[in-house]
């Protein structure tokens, strides 16, 4: 793109292809995750580059680095050919990079103009804020990128596609010369999708770099004129999206070796146990059906966002459905709340340990009791607490949770052992349908294989199992079926025999 | 940066730590031991060697004592209960209407009069169960803030307690409903009934949070309701529980004020939620919920009861109390804080 001559930054030392943003070597560790093992990427003025890779590759981490928001352990970055060090969000902003995160950040009760010029509102000469001159810029911003919206609405009114083109105007505003999108298109419908692009184009067109970061194939090829792809924190390749296809990109998404595995034993596998039909979600997943059965473990396989924690939860009677029946041990039941679940020999633990998992003011002991008080041990409403103190350290100790005593503020625990505390809570209640969300998202490898090892073991003694994971080998290589989930709808089984990263892929995306 | 993730290594060894109750134990006795030598060397006497103020130190905070019991309770589960004051002045009238002498040319139910005190102690319970319920069903039902929903209440119980007698109070209280304000003797040490039943009350809800499946669900919402909606615990229906045994002490608290004081006022009990709360948070209970005790409550309780009579006995006047009094308890809350993100670390 020629237009990016017309650049206002100062570019004395011109670097080949004309790169307005250079990341090398981007070394991030988070207790017990290597995120980011010395990555690079360079974006080009006046370009669109995609980021590609599964969940937990660490692209949302890069971005987050490359906008201010996490500090990297190493790394070396060029913003137009110099040199730079970002100290915070703020300071990215006013280098000219600005992020459009996945979960909008506007102030809902407040209108578009204030959204948009919080922090740098024009004042009259009394020092008051200028509404009027706030209006002008704004509408005069909005037909640059040709949107239309009126900017004193409050935000609250918009829609969400029109929230994120408030979010991509604020971006704008900042006269930023690099544009970091997290998956702007989750959220909205074809025709907004195709509005999104136009307004991309026009940002582009101006030299703008853009930064794309998806999940939808068909997005890349439209849009992108490179991409980047990452797996599991390392670098694998840029491309030019012309010389590349589906399938190669694909193979580098998924293209690893399965370790670190603990496969499943081969058990008997029994009677149906919980069966759902035509489950809905209004809005969220429609017309979900599956069977699992005694001894089985079900994966369910998909995008984050692609409703897979939506039916697990509405299974367990968190979100009760707005449509279609569960039916378990052959008898149709209304599941409206987790207790009710409970009652049913169900468990689950959530795919957030800190939101919906632990109680990170209460001790191990408190932690591990708090789910079996509702069926045992507790006689004229006291519990029985030397009989559960004495069964919770028996689960405590074959689950291999580390710590000193039961009295230990989980809170001082790893991420691995509070997980292991989270599933002896459930455990303890003896389930027969067992529903594990992420059961081992950032935790360490040992306590990974030890929790395969018992999930393993749990079906071996009849359990079913729903696991639903983001890892494709953990998927693969624990999972007697497997159930793939695509924007609310099941996209299609795979049975042990013929499942594979590529084709779990190829349903997971379009 | 900085992660909320815990640190990965496991501690090693066992450290037995000291219930958070030492702490403001340890607060009590120095404010205490400062009342004793500035008592000393301001007005010649001692503060703690005299039985008739160590008595009286206590009474004088019975009734918030039995309040604070309740509001803690309902401060663990992350709510607040603003109505506890409106509850005892409301209580309080319509346990003295209950209560009065023949010898009253003007009770209240002039063929009600000369009975039993259970009938006076039953309605007086009564109400502020109901009230305590509604506050309960209230939050449960609408999800309205604990805040607004028991603010309507203290707006409205007070408003009920004046209308009730058009502002009237309810004199000539019979001596068997009196009794229970009185003091005996115990081996020569004046102990007065309300401060018995304070004690008693704190006994049995310190023993239901610490040993029941109702104090593990109490803390439980408090610490994390996601996380406890999902662990299968009802919270809409024991948030009910709670706020009815929170209206059910204030009851109680009515019942006690009307009959130490002989009389049923409209204006009993103003304010008193806010010195529960105080004592509740001096104990050590978090205000965003999950933590607290009724041991410390009822230390909480004590420190203030120290405070005033110690203020008293320095011949401190009334408005220098108050203005050291609110920053004692800031000062309380910030320690409180700071202890606690120190635990996080």
């Amino acid at each position: 793109m020629s237009q990016a001559a017309i650049e206002t930054a100062p570019n004395s030392a011109p670097t080949p292809g004309d790169y307005i943003l250079e990341v090398e070597d981007v070394r991030k560790e988070f207790p017990g995750v290597l995120a980011l093992d010395r990555v690079q990427f360079r974006l080009r003025r006046g370009s669109v580059h995609a980021l590609m890779g599964e969940n937990g590759a660490g692209k949302s981490t890069l971005m987050k680095i490359v906008a201010g928001i996490y500090t990297p352990d190493t790394g070396n970055f060029r913003l137009r050919g110099e040199e730079i060090r970002l100290t915070s969000p703020l300071d990215a902003l006013e280098r000219g990079i600005a992020m459009i995160h996945q979960e909008l950040n506007l102030m809902s009760p407040m209108t578009v103009a204030e959204n948009i010029w919080i922090r740098r509102e024009p004042k009259n000469r009394f020092g008051f804020i200028d509404h009027s001159e706030m209006h002008r810029k704004t509408a005069a911003l909005f037909r640059r990128l040709n949107i239309d919206i009126d900017p004193d609405v409050k935000v609250r009114t918009l829609s969400v596609a029109n929230r994120q083109m408030v979010e991509i105007a604020k971006a704008v505003s900042y006269e930023s010369d690099v544009l970091i999108m997290d998956e702007p298109t989750s959220a909205l419908t074809e025709r907004e999708v195709d509005h999104l692009f136009t307004i991309i184009r026009s940002l582009k067109a101006e030299g703008k770099g853009i930064i794309y970061i998806t999940h939808k194939m068909n997005e890349l090829f439209e849009i992108a004129d490179e991409v980047s792809v990452f797996r599991d924190g390392k670098y694998i390749a840029t491309k030019s999206s012309s010389e590349v296809k589906r399938d190669d990109i694909i193979r580098m998404m998924v293209g690893r070796e399965i370790t670190q595995m603990f496969p499943k034993e081969t058990v008997p596998i029994g009677d149906v146990v919980l069966s759902v039909k035509g489950l809905s979600l209004k809005g969220i997943f429609e017309d979900v059906s599956f069977d699992v059965r005694a001894g089985e473990i079900l994966g369910i396989a998909g995008l984050v966002g692609s409703g897979r924690s939506n039916i697990a939860e509405t299974i367990f009677g968190v979100t009760p459905a707005t449509a279609g029946s569960i039916e378990l041990f052959g008898k149709t039941v209304a599941i409206d709340s987790p207790a009710r679940a409970m009652r049913r020999g169900m468990a689950f633990l959530t795919e957030d340990r800190k939101e919906t998992g632990c109680f990170l003011l209460l001790d191990i002991q408190e932690n591990t009791q708090i789910a079996v008080l509702q069926s045992g041990y507790v006689k004229n409403g006291f519990v029985r607490q030397r009989e559960l103190s004495r069964d919770s350290v028996e689960m405590s100790n074959a689950l291999r949770v580390k710590t000193p005593d039961m009295s230990e503020p989980i809170i001082n625990l790893s991420g691995g052992n509070q997980q292991k505390v989270l599933i002896s809570r459930w455990l303890l209640t003896k389930p027969k349908i067992l529903i594990l969300d992420e059961p081992t998202r950032g935790i360490d490898v040992g306590a990974k294989a030890e929790i395969h090892r018992l999930i393993s073991k749990l079906a071996g003694q009849g359990v079913a199992v729903i696991m639903i994971s983001s890892e494709m080998p953990e998927v693969l290589g624990m999972s007697d079926r497997i159930m793939v989930v695509h924007e609310g709808r099941v996209t299609g089984f795979l049975n042990r025999d013929e499942a594979n990263q590529v084709k779990i892929m190829e349903l997971a995306s379009h | 940066m900085t992660t909320d993730v815990a640190s990965p290594a496991p501690i090693i060894g066992t450290r037995r730590r000291l219930p958070p109750e030492v702490s403001i134990l340890a607060v009590l006795i120095g404010i205490a031991l400062v009342f004793e030598i500035l008592g000393w060397i301001l007005v010649g006497d001692s503060f703690l060697a005299n039985k008739q103020r160590l008595s009286i130190i206590i009474l004088q905070v019975s009734v918030i004592g039995i309040i604070a019991v309740g509001v803690t309770q309902v401060i663990i589960t992350g709510g607040v209960d603003l109505s506890s004051g409106s509850i005892v002045g409301l209580v309080a009238m319509v346990a003295a209407s209950l209560a009065q002498t023949a010898a009253n040319p003007r009770a209240v139910y002039p063929s009600l009069t000369d009975m039993s005190p259970v009938w006076a102690i039953v309605a007086g319970l009564g109400v502020g169960l109901i009230a305590g319920s509604v506050n309960g069903v209230i939050i449960a039902k609408t999800k309205i803030p604990p805040f607004i929903a028991t603010l309507g209440m203290m707006v409205s119980a007070r408003g009920l307690a004046k209308w009730y007698t058009l502002g009237q109070p309810v004199a000539l209280l019979s001596d068997e409903f009196t009794w229970f304000g009185k003091s005996f003797d115990v081996f020569g040490f004046p102990l007065p009934l309300p401060v018995i039943i304070f004690l008693l009350v704190a006994l049995i809800f310190h023993i239901a949070l610490g040993y029941t499946r109702y104090g593990k669900f109490t803390y439980a919402i408090g610490a994390n309701p996601q996380a406890a909606r999902v662990s299968g615990i009802n919270i809409g229906s024991h948030l009910i529980k709670v706020y009815a045994v929170a209206g059910l002490l204030s009851g109680l608290a009515g019942v006690v004020t009307a009959a130490r004081a002989a009389s049923g006022q409209p204006g009993m009990g103003v304010a008193y939620e806010l010195d529960a709360i105080a004592a509740a948070v001096i104990g050590g209970t978090s205000l965003s919920g999950g933590v607290g005790r009724i041991s410390g409550t009822v230390i909480g309780t004590i420190i203030l009861g120290v405070m005033t009579s110690g203020f008293t006995f320095l011949k401190v006047g009334a408005y220098y109390q108050e203005i050291v009094k609110g920053i004692i308890i800031v000062t309380a809350v910030v320690i409180d804080q700071y202890r606690q993100n120190r635990r996080k670390t």
